[in-house]
């Protein structure tokens, strides 16, 4: 029981990471693998404004959606749009974004620990302890859980409810046709492109407030969030929260029965039999 | 075989010759700095043969190379070194097949995920095992001169550009070839694209196990972090898209440069290694789509009345 309610716990959080690096691939159809690297960057702006400001993390996510947005537009419009217009086929996008991002991942992972050291760092947070059903957690935990969730739950209703949303996921489901039915898909994507970010450095702003970080560890959450979008399925919002629960309930699982070292492990174990059995992720339909 | 043939033949063959020769001729830490060289051409060179026609970018490198060094390391009290290299190597194939059989039939994303995390999966079960059974690192025993690091690389290159020239004149280059224009029209031209995959990236695991081999000893002391350092993937990614995938010498132009570009670099700015790997992705992406190559070709078209290749 202890170990699933942790493992719920830390899921929400994942699912919250993955939803933004779903957003950007499913969307915007760019593979970003420097998006464990706006997570880390959110989460360093969340102790700095912590420990110089005694800003509270859940404020400080109100100031750093709307940077990180604005700088994940940036990011798209100088640097990936070029590849977009450049690229012949889905296949060479495919390889040039992978390149570029890696090369932006290791340009950020640089530029941290120029700034911040290599340090690990961490802040206590609300770390009070609440009992719930005979077992203690930490209300920090707790406190992010709830925010992902609130985050996830707009996020849903906006994908599903409003106009914007719909022609987003129209732009998952078929780039070409949606242009045909007057879609603006560059700025669209764009627009998804700089929204996943937003939520990714949002998200790391919540995982900093129970989890140690340090410059280099982005890309373990990039992997991560990785795993939960293919098990999840490309563009499918239920999908990625069901997966991320799934791996945050496994991965405690594993750290507190056989070994903490392990939980990469794990989460590579379960991403080996999805490739297996469902590549086309947990609630994919088979394509032809 | 045609005369443009005997000619490429010919110039491999001088520049085996100056290559075996070397040692001979420069100082220490030019023959240090050859080692690295000779690794990272045989390490790149490889992957351009698995990479070059598929477009799969793979990051297994540090994986199949920790194997190595680990069957080298492990192996050591019960065989002759000799023997493991070899042995290494069919290791590598085989789970370089078992890979491929996985996650080939998928989507490129899907591969580069699953070979940036293998080393990183890897060095945790590894890790796990050691602190298990209350082994810590593992000591090598025998020691050898640089210089004969850098024959046995030098040897490994040449095997590998004997298969690499092999491979194109095979049936099987043929089919790589059409699977690289056009995947969809070599499946239906009866191509067994999944097959032909596996196959060739059972080459580039075969080359880094048998090169992690090679180098254990070089070492001295081997623990999951020197053994499965994921940097070497992408040094390896980055030297062979820089030289170009597009020939069998291309990789060799990529490295060369590189290799002497980033002992100076990294000498000058050891804190900065991360922010230059990254600047050289960038660079490759933007300014160099076609590597080193790409660039020859285009001045040889320009100047050279158009005939190229």
């Amino acid at each position: 029981m202890d170990i699933l309610i942790t493992g719920l716990l830390l899921g929400g959080t994942y699912a919250l990471i993955a939803m933004g690096l779903n957003l950007q691939y499913g969307m915007s159809r760019i593979m970003n693998l420097a998006n464990g690297e706006i997570l880390v960057a959110g989460g360093f702006a969340a102790f700095w404004f912590w420990t110089a400001g005694a800003l509270s993390p859940l404020l400080t996510i109100f100031i750093l959606a709307p940077v990180a947005f604005g700088l994940n537009w940036l990011i798209y419009i100088i640097v990936l749009r070029p590849l977009v217009r450049r690229a012949k086929s889905r296949g060479q996008l495919e390889v040039d974004s992978i390149l570029t991002t890696f090369g932006l991942s290791f340009v950020a992972v640089g530029l941290m620990l120029a700034t911040f050291g290599g340090d690990y760092f961490s802040y206590s947070y609300m770390l009070t302890p609440v009992e719930i059903w005979g077992q203690t957690y930490a209300v920090n935990r707790i406190l992010a859980f709830i925010a992902a969730v609130v985050i996830c739950g707009v996020l849903y209703l906006w994908l599903n409810r409003s106009r914007a949303g719909m022609s987003i996921r129209a732009i998952a489901v078929s780039p070409d046709s949606s242009r045909l039915v007057g879609i603006d898909v560059p700025r669209l994507a764009a627009l998804a492109f700089a929204l996943g970010g937003a939520i990714t450095a949002v998200g790391g702003a919540l995982v900093s407030t129970f989890l140690t970080l340090d410059a280099s560890t982005g890309v373990i959450f990039t992997l991560k969030a990785l795993v939960i979008v293919i098990m999840g399925g490309v563009g499918d919002v239920r999908g990625t929260i069901v997966a991320a629960l799934l791996l945050g309930v496994l991965e405690t699982f594993v750290a507190r029965v056989i070994d903490p070292g392990l939980t990469l492990a794990a989460a590579y174990l379960l991403f080996i039999l999805i490739l297996l059995f469902r590549p086309q992720g947990l609630f994919g339909r088979r394509q032809s | 075989m045609k005369s443009q043939e005997y000619k490429s033949f010919g110039t491999a063959l001088v520049l085996l010759v100056i290559a075996i020769l070397l040692p001979w001729f420069v100082g220490d830490f030019a023959v240090t700095l050859a080692v690295n060289m000779a690794m990272f051409t045989v390490l790149a060179t490889s992957w351009a043969l698995f990479s070059g026609p598929t477009h799969y970018i793979s990051l297994a490198t540090a994986a199949f190379f920790g194997l190595g060094t680990y069957t080298t390391g492990l192996g050591l009290d019960h065989l002759p070194y000799w023997f493991l290299i070899p042995l290494a190597g069919v290791l590598g194939a085989l789970i370089a097949g078992v890979i491929g059989l996985a996650t080939l039939r998928l989507s490129g994303v899907y591969f580069v995920i699953f070979t940036l995390g293998l080393a990183e999966m890897t060095r945790q079960i590894i890790t796990f095992v050691q602190n298990a059974t209350g082994q810590k690192g593992i000591l090598i025993s025998i020691w050898f001169e640089e210089a004969t690091f850098y024959w046995m690389l030098v040897a490994l290159a040449a095997l590998i550009f004997l298969v690499g020239w092999l491979i194109g004149r095979s049936r099987l280059g043929f089919a790589l070839r059409i699977i690289g224009d056009d995947e969809e029209v070599a499946r239906h031209s009866g191509i067994n694209t999944a097959l032909s995959k596996v196959l060739l990236f059972m080459i580039p695991g075969a080359v880094a196990a048998m090169t992690g081999a090679i180098m254990a000893p070089r070492y001295g002391y081997i623990e999951p972090l020197i053994a499965f350092t994921p940097m070497l993937s992408f040094q390896v990614v980055i030297m062979a898209l820089l030289g170009g995938t597009g020939r069998l010498w291309g990789p060799l132009v990529g490295v060369i440069p590189f290799s002497i570009l980033w002992e100076f670099l990294s000498a000058s700015f050891p804190n900065q290694t991360t922010l230059l790997l990254g600047l050289s992705f960038l660079v490759i992406v933007y300014l160099l789509p076609q590597g080193f190559v790409g660039l020859l070709l285009k001045i040889k078209a320009r100047f050279g009345g158009g005939r190229g290749y």
